[in-house]
């Protein structure tokens, strides 16, 4: 259960992948955060008690838990935590460590995210963003996936669809940019 | 406070390109109206939406911040996105350069692989709305109302991210968008959950889960008897928009209310044409809506409060 692989705890190891991850460690687990949290009834354990979980170094149980996955991004705990703690961060921070271990709930769009990164790194822009991506994605025939899901259709109808990617002109430059971040980021893991 | 003329750069963002050209198209109409130019940032990319931070974190804001480096290099003092997600995504990277050192050292290093840079705070990173109100001003938004929103009832959705994390608005219950569309004419009703959230992409994941956020805003919004609801954001037009059907096989409903851009709103108040301000590639129909803008005052604003010393009631605000 507990992983001191790196030679330091997944705790720390939280914390420090987290700009502002100190703040952790004043966690008064008043639940603040969960109570306020539009996707707490679905998640497997609320922000609080995944905070607790992380405390005790449950690595395994807490990256394989749904919650950073329902996490919207509201920021409605990060507002409202007493301690000032990134709540929504943290969960980004989460989503990273359960993708490089290979340990994610069976609910995380890792596919969306990556193909979604895949896109961008290759265009530099996205496009469909949210609608259409799940399916266009899935590399399932782009007419069978309009069929089959109405929002689809009606967006075509609409002319909200575009079927080519818009892409930058400068790709050399953003490609350079993005291939040194991961290096650095590579170094500093 | 007269908007210089040359001091925005704007920031499209992908969504308003692509499934919400009626944003773009109406902004671009109400701020040439109102005397503003917008400078594109040139070769401007993706701002990673929320995708791009849940896979790798510097890369992440070393793509965000080759759009702020681009903005500066362009003589911008402010940097201007109508998406809030873009916003935030903005606005954040510059702010964490601006408080983590290590973090600024290595998003520059990145930049440098590209003979960019960033200088943090260097841009003001703001969001339409906040550009519109804070530096046009409601005195010049009432001059140019020409055919005000009388009778139309509206709710103003907010959404998260121009509201929090961080921000001088109310991060619960901001109203600049409420007095906005009552300059316009709107009759604005109370709508409680006005910076909930859309859900996000919550669709790619959960259908359960993303239409039962949306369920709530537009039951919230049905209970006040909005004929639309007024949105800054592509992303939550789109989940209340597009998913509206969708929510109402789910839950046996029957919302059919618009969510229409607050710009496309401003622009119908300024006399401009429904066709040039993308009326039409909205889901659920604006027509009926429409039609219920009417060509007098509604009875009850015209009223005085009797009692002046009378707290006011919620129903009876302005
Ligand atoms: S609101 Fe903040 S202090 Fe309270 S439980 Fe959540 S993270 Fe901890
Ligand atoms: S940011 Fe995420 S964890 Fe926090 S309240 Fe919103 S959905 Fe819940």
């Amino acid at each position: 259960m507990q992983d001191n692989s790196r030679g330091s705890s997944f705790y720390k190891r939280v914390i420090e992948a987290t700009p502002g991850g100190e703040a952790l460690s004043l966690c008064l687990q008043c639940g603040t955060c969960g109570g306020s949290c539009p996707s707490g009834p679905d998640m497997d354990a609320t922000p609080r008690r995944l905070f607790a979980m992380i405390a005790a170094n449950m690595e395994d149980e807490v990256l394989g838990c749904n919650t950073p996955w329902y996490c919207v991004s509201c920021y409605y705990c990060t507002v409202r935590c007493p301690q000032e703690i990134p709540v929504t961060d943290l969960m980004y921070t989460l989503k990273r460590m359960a993708i490089a271990r290979g340990r994610y709930h069976k609910d995380a769009h890792v596919t969306f995210s990556s193909n979604f990164v895949d896109l961008v790194e290759k265009n530099g822009r996205s496009f469909e963003l949210g609608v259409m991506t799940r399916t266009m994605l899935a590399s399932h025939p782009i007419a069978s996936a309009l069929k089959a899901s109405g929002y689809g259709l009606s967006m075509m109808q609409k002319g909200r669809v575009s079927l080519t990617p818009e892409h930058i002109e400068n790709m050399p430059q953003l490609t350079a940019i993005l291939d040194e971040a991961k290096h650095i980021a590579s170094q500093k893991e | 406070m007269s908007p210089a003329n040359d001091h925005y750069a704007y920031y499209p963002g992908c969504s308003i390109r692509s499934t919400s050209k009626a944003y773009e198209q109406s902004t671009m109409k109400v701020v040439e109206s109102l005397g503003m130019t917008f400078q594109e940032v040139e070769d401007w990319n993706c701002c990673g939406a929320t995708e791009y931070f849940s896979i790798n974190s510097l890369p992440a804001y070393s793509l965000v911040a080759r759009n702020l480096s681009l903005a500066a290099e362009q003589g911008a003092s402010d940097l201007v996105a109508p998406c809030s997600a873009c916003f935030l995504n903005l606005h954040k990277t510059d702010k964490y350069m601006g408080k983590y050192k290590d973090l600024n050292e290595d998003v520059n290093q990145a930049l440098a692989a590209g003979n960019l840079g960033y200088e943090p705070g260097s841009l003001q990173i703001r969001h339409l709305l906040d550009v519109i109100v804070e530096d046009i001003g409601f005195d010049t938004i009432a001059e140019k109302t020409e055919k005000p929103l009388w009778g139309l009832r509206v709710a103003p959705y907010y959404g998260c991210l121009i509201v929090r994390p961080d921000s001088k608005y109310n991060p619960e219950y901001p109203t600049h968008l409420d007095e906005l569309l009552r300059v316009l004419g709107a009759t604005v009703v109370d709508f409680p959950l006005k910076t909930h959230c859309c859900g996000g992409h919550m669709t790619q994941i959960s259908d359960e889960t993303a239409y039962e956020l949306i369920r709530r805003l537009l039951h919230n919004a049905d209970e006040y008897q909005a004929d639309a609801i007024a949105t800054i954001c592509p992303m939550c037009q789109m989940n209340l928009d597009v998913f509206q059907p969708q929510v109402n096989r789910m839950f046996k409903t029957d919302f059919d209310i618009p969510i229409l851009y607050f710009t496309q709103l401003m622009g119908l108040a300024f006399g401009i044409s429904e066709k040039e301000l993308g009326f039409g590639s909205e889901v659920v129909s604006a027509n009926a809506a429409l039609k219920k803008i009417a060509d007098e005052a509604p009875e009850k604003a015209k009223k005085a409060r009797r009692d002046k010393k009378a707290l006011p009631m919620p129903e009876s605000l302005p």
